[in-house]
């Protein structure tokens, strides 16, 4: 698909074509004025698309009624847009209502969102959105689009406005949340190291919408297909890369029959990253991995993190 | 005023407690009709004028020209098209009330801040329902503060109408400079004063029920 906001405006979405597989989180990055923002606005027929076709489950958007589109596909947005004179739960309970669910339904869902967003019913039903902290409001708004259990959800920077310990928290949430409830997620960002947690797949979009690259996070750190995408990751993607895996990943040494008291032990699920960060500033350039009941399965080396690497890189070829 | 005579004349007050009644009352629905009217008007004008720039400086510009226009010139202009009647009253305390209210009303509305309207057109509400449900419950406290002005104003203008036979308690106001005595000009005056706090105030504990969120 395509958009041009003007007949003599360039495009600012250039023949983006993009296959999401169901229950993924795609996520859209890219500097200021790749069309990110623009793409994800499309799917919902907040911008129209001036060519091509955006297809859900086979449908064309355009096909469907906008607010009929839009009832079924969960939106967030970075300042979140609570409605400030509702409270929580009318807020939670806008899409359910807009269906014209039954009022115990509601409630019942209100509930079970609140409990999985790790608030307590109880306590912030009956607050209004301004009673609350960022974060917290943050939740809410994700709660609010995910409220009709809709099939694809459209995140546009939603961890973009609160402090980075807050961000992490939100995002470890909702990676834990789409586990559970497998939508289909868009989702924006200008931040790589979010893309590449967040994300399954990719699209690394460059200025004028133009589409650098589609991949997996591993791929597009050990594979980038340009320059603008090997520059936009950074020259620390080997060390990102790093961080996709962990100890679990690696081909261990075998244990030492005598525990050596002086080396480090890590857990099986340390990212790489992690790992050899520790490693690093030890005598031997090495640990004992142990196991969640603290059992050693073996000792990993800088050498055998290094190789890792090596090889992830090396599939290039 | 004769020499002598009191300022207040107590007995005159008792004597006409149902006159004076019943010119509150009547002081009340020329309010009433003329705020109510000059709402529904404001609310429909600004509503369709909110997000139309231009369309709106034009309907502020016929506000404004209304608004200059002294209240006695205005309602004199009248009598030979309306006659002496309450028709005539409406449509000067009317016009008085349009540029306050269109004002403040439009002031609400482009006081919502824009996430919240996209967040309501992604999730699937329709213009009307971000209307109804959206803007105007958040532009509710500027549009009470409108509302409050505009009933303050009219319920002192008001009396002006006594001139064209309506009036409420501007006929006592009248009627005591017309004969020289003090008591019924202080009667109409000071409630006439006393209904604008007494209205003012309940518009305040109103807007506060209606608007538990803004606490």
């Amino acid at each position: 698909m395509s958009k041009r906001f003007s007949a003599d405006s360039p495009l600012a979405v250039n023949d983006l074509s993009l296959l999401i597989p169901p229950g993924n989180i795609c996520v859209l990055v890219g500097p200021s004025g790749c069309g990110k923002t623009t793409s994800l606005r499309m799917v919902n027929r907040l911008i129209e698309p001036s060519s091509g076709q955006i297809l859900i489950d086979e449908r064309d958007v355009m096909s469907v009624e906008p607010v009929a589109l839009r009832r079924r596909i969960g939106y967030v947005i970075q300042q979140i847009g609570l409605f400030p004179h509702q409270t929580i739960a009318d807020n939670i309970a806008t899409v359910p209502r807009l269906l014209g669910w039954p009022e115990e339904r509601i409630g019942g869902r209100v509930n079970e969102l609140l409990a999985l967003i790790g608030l307590d019913p109880a306590r912030v039903r009956n607050r209004y959105p301004a009673e609350l902290s960022g974060g917290e409001r943050q939740r809410v708004g994700v709660a609010r689009a995910l409220a009709a259990e809709p099939p694809v959800m459209l995140m546009d920077e939603p961890f973009g406005a609160v402090d980075p310990i807050a961000r992490e928290r939100l995002q470890d949430e909702f990676l834990r949340l789409h586990r559970e409830q497998r939508t289909t997620v868009i989702f924006v960002t200008h931040d790589i190291d979010e893309a590449i947690k967040m994300g399954d797949r990719v699209a690394m979009l460059q200025q004028g919408g133009i589409l650098a690259q589609y991949a997996t996070p591993a791929e597009l750190l050990t594979r980038p297909s340009s320059e603008f995408v090997a520059r936009f990751v950074g020259a620390d993607r080997g060390l990102k890369r790093l961080a996709l895996s962990s100890l679990a990943d690696v081909a261990l040494d075998p244990a030492p029959a005598e525990p050596d008291g002086s080396l480090p032990r890590l857990g099986r699920e340390t990212s790489l990253r992690d790992a050899l960060s520790v490693l690093l500033g030890t005598d031997a350039q090495a640990g004992v991995v142990v196991d969640a009941s603290g059992g050693a399965l073996g000792v990993v080396t800088v050498g055998a993190i290094a190789g890792v690497l090596r090889e992830a890189m090396g599939e290039r070829e | 005023m004769s020499a002598g005579e009191p300022l207040i004349r107590w007995d005159w007050i008792l004597l006409h407690l149902g006159d004076v009644a019943q010119r509150v009352a009547q002081h009340l629905m020329l309010t009433g009709i003329a705020v109510g009217v000059g709402f529904v008007l404001s609310l429909a004008l600004g509503v369709w004028s909110a997000r139309r720039p231009r369309l709106y400086s034009s309907v502020t510009w016929a506000a404004g020209v209304l608004y200059t226009i002294p209240s006695l010139a205005l309602f004199a202009l009248l009598v030979p098209f309306t006659g002496l009647s309450l028709l005539t009253a409406e449509i000067g305390l009317v016009s008085y009330t349009l540029l306050i209210l269109i004002r403040n009303i439009v002031a609400g509305i482009r006081a919502v801040p824009p996430e919240v309207r996209d967040a309501a057109l992604g999730m699937g509400y329709t213009p009307r329902q971000i209307l109804w449900r959206v803007e105007l419950p958040l532009a509710l406290g500027v549009i009470v503060a409108g509302v409050r002005v505009a009933m303050i104003t009219t319920i002192g203008l008001v009396t002006v109408t006594a001139l064209i036979g309506q009036g409420g308690l501007g006929f006592f106001i009248i009627d005591g400079i017309q004969r020289f005595f003090s008591t019924p000009l202080i009667v109409g005056a000071s409630l006439s004063i006393l209904l604008a706090i007494v209205v003012d105030g309940l518009l305040v504990r109103l807007e506060r029920l209606a608007t538990p969120w803004a606490r």
